[in-house]
């Protein structure tokens, strides 16, 4: 038996939402989902071994040295023939996601639109502000290579954006984000359970929550806290306020907000605030703005937390950054290589968050396991892709009251 | 069709370029054309493979069948896993020279000629 066979994507689970995949459809998300592990893992290889038996050599021979930065090794590995063709079928592997997803959602986007209006009509769910702008580092480039981004529209008011987002993160991700494409949720959850088991939130806030799929798994072990998922990105909110209603989650909100301006909300109002894969989707002046505010609207005792891949540090061996860097420069992430490269501790001291009060944690996707094989953690690593990340967060002291009072 | 608006062209609109510079991967444009319309087909080859698979389990349980019966069909959990390992043979098949170049780099054979002039004297 073959390992890592990952479950078809007929075994995800259906919410109303979710546009439906016919057959082919389904089949070619398939088709991702093994090449994708294939490229990672079975060939993937090809990568280190290029890198150890020609492209050092090389270096050293031309330098008299060891690379110093992950970008020399880039520059290096950009002219290595092997590089470049496993870089071009990870790279068409993304278009192809991109394109079949888009096929099933606009072929079938009279029928979400109207739906999307439907549950967003009556749950009241959804908040959205014309007055907010998208900013210029949602719309320097296409995140993901997604056409249109997450906030473009291909007409007033559709959900397409949203939509293609979730049809094909099974198959960019191999299925390692559980069914309803929650894992980075669940994690966070059974991270928060295990750390605090008395600790009840009353007011959530998720900042960057695109369609919610991280956000609703929390809102639905807390029901009895209230969510706020915000994103600047009406084009997303609209599919993930109709998706979380039509999971019948009703303790959440989808509000269209700027992290970096949260000013709608007093200081001190939230007792969690969340971010789950997104500060590296900002730009090296907004993250400070955003993790301020975010101290500013958290409650003393109250947690911040963010979800990443782990940071680039002095002891993650400059081959391993520059595999985990090929995104930024492939797919469309361009905040990604400076974030990870940021000491994400002293950023968020300067917000206000004591170092003291600060930790890291590991924490991996939490999916059904009779469905959806464990994330490959091992040898075969899908360099910043796997579902296993990093929590960086604090619990925010409550002397910071006192001080303030003072 | 909601509030009378004209059809969405949505095999035009689904291949929108993303914005962004896509990188150049080979020096030769041809060469990253034609690595996207190859990978395309493989992909439509392993959607094809797998629609006869549905006709074929679908025949064998029922001795016939309707196109809906396919475009619903779900495998179950041990087809689901046929399914998958039949389609990671496939794309092992069609993978073959990345994967033996792979290969290649670990083993690092000399040239075949350094063996046939070694062959001609030992």
């Amino acid at each position: 038996m073959a390992k890592d066979l990952p479950p078809p994507y007929t075994a995800m689970s259906r919410h109303p939402m979710m546009p439906r995949a016919a057959h082919d459809e389904a089949a070619r998300f398939n088709f991702l989902t093994h090449f994708n592990r294939y490229l990672s893992g079975n060939i993937g290889a090809g990568n280190r071994l290029a890198y150890e038996k020609r492209v050092l050599p090389a270096f050293r021979a031309e330098h008299g040295r060891d690379p110093e930065h992950r970008y020399e090794i880039r520059d290096a590995m950009n002219r290595d023939e092997w590089h470049r063709m496993w870089s071009a079928l990870k790279r068409n592997s993304m278009e192809m996601r991109q394109h079949f997803g888009r096929q099933v959602v606009l072929r079938q986007l009279d029928e979400l639109d109207a739906m999307a209006r439907q549950f967003n009509e009556h749950s009241g769910q959804l908040e959205l502000d014309p007055a907010i702008a998208q900013p210029h580092y949602q719309t320097a480039v296409d995140i993901h290579c997604q056409p249109g981004g997450y906030h473009s529209e291909e007409r007033p008011g559709d959900v397409t954006v949203g939509a293609n987002y979730d049809v094909g993160l099974f198959a960019t991700t191999g299925g390692a984000l559980g069914g309803f494409n929650d894992g980075g949720g669940q994690a966070v959850v059974g991270w928060v359970k295990a750390e605090r088991p008395d600790w009840s939130p009353k007011r959530i806030l998720d900042i960057g929550c695109t369609i919610g799929h991280n956000a609703v798994p929390i809102a639905q072990a807390f029901p009895d806290a209230e969510v706020i998922a915000i994103d600047t990105a009406a084009a997303s909110l609209r599919y993930g306020a109709a998706r979380a209603a039509a999971m019948g989650v009703k303790n959440i909100r989808f509000v269209q907000a700027s992290g970096e301006d949260l000013s709608r909300w007093a200081d001190g109002h939230f007792d969690w605030v969340q971010t789950t894969m997104f500060l590296h989707e900002l730009s090296a002046k907004a993250m400070p703005r955003i993790l301020a505010e975010a101290n500013r609207v958290l409650s003393p005792g109250g947690l911040i937390l963010h979800i990443e891949q782990p940071q680039y540090s002095d002891d993650m061996p400059l081959f391993e950054q520059f595999m985990r860097d090929w995104d930024a420069f492939n797919n469309n992430e361009p905040f990604w290589s400076a974030m990870h490269g940021q000491d994400l501790k002293q950023v968020m001291a300067e917000a206000g968050f004591p170092r003291e009060a600060q930790f890291v944690a590991g924490v991996r996707a939490v999916v059904d396991p009779e469905i959806f094989p464990p994330s490959p953690d091992a040898g075969a690593e899908d360099y910043g892709r796997a579902a296993i990340w990093n929590a960086y967060g604090a619990w925010k002291p409550l002397a910071d009251e006192r001080q303030a009072a003072a | 069709m909601s509030g009378g608006e004209a059809p969405l062209d949505w095999v035009t609109l689904s291949g929108k370029r993303a914005k962004g510079k896509r990188p150049d991967f080979f020096e030769n444009p041809a060469l990253d054309r034609l690595y996207s319309t190859v990978f395309a087909l493989a992909a439509e080859v392993s959607a094809l493979r797998e629609r006869q698979d549905t006709i074929e389990r679908l025949l064998e349980a029922k001795g016939t069948l309707s196109r809906a019966d396919i475009e619903t069909y779900v495998p179950d959990r041990a087809a689901g896993e046929e399914r998958g390992l039949s389609t990671q043979a496939y794309i092992a098949r069609i993978m073959r020279g990345f994967q033996q170049e792979v290969e290649a780099m670990e083993a690092h054979d000399p040239p075949i000629i350094d063996v046939v002039e070694r062959l001609s004297r030992e």
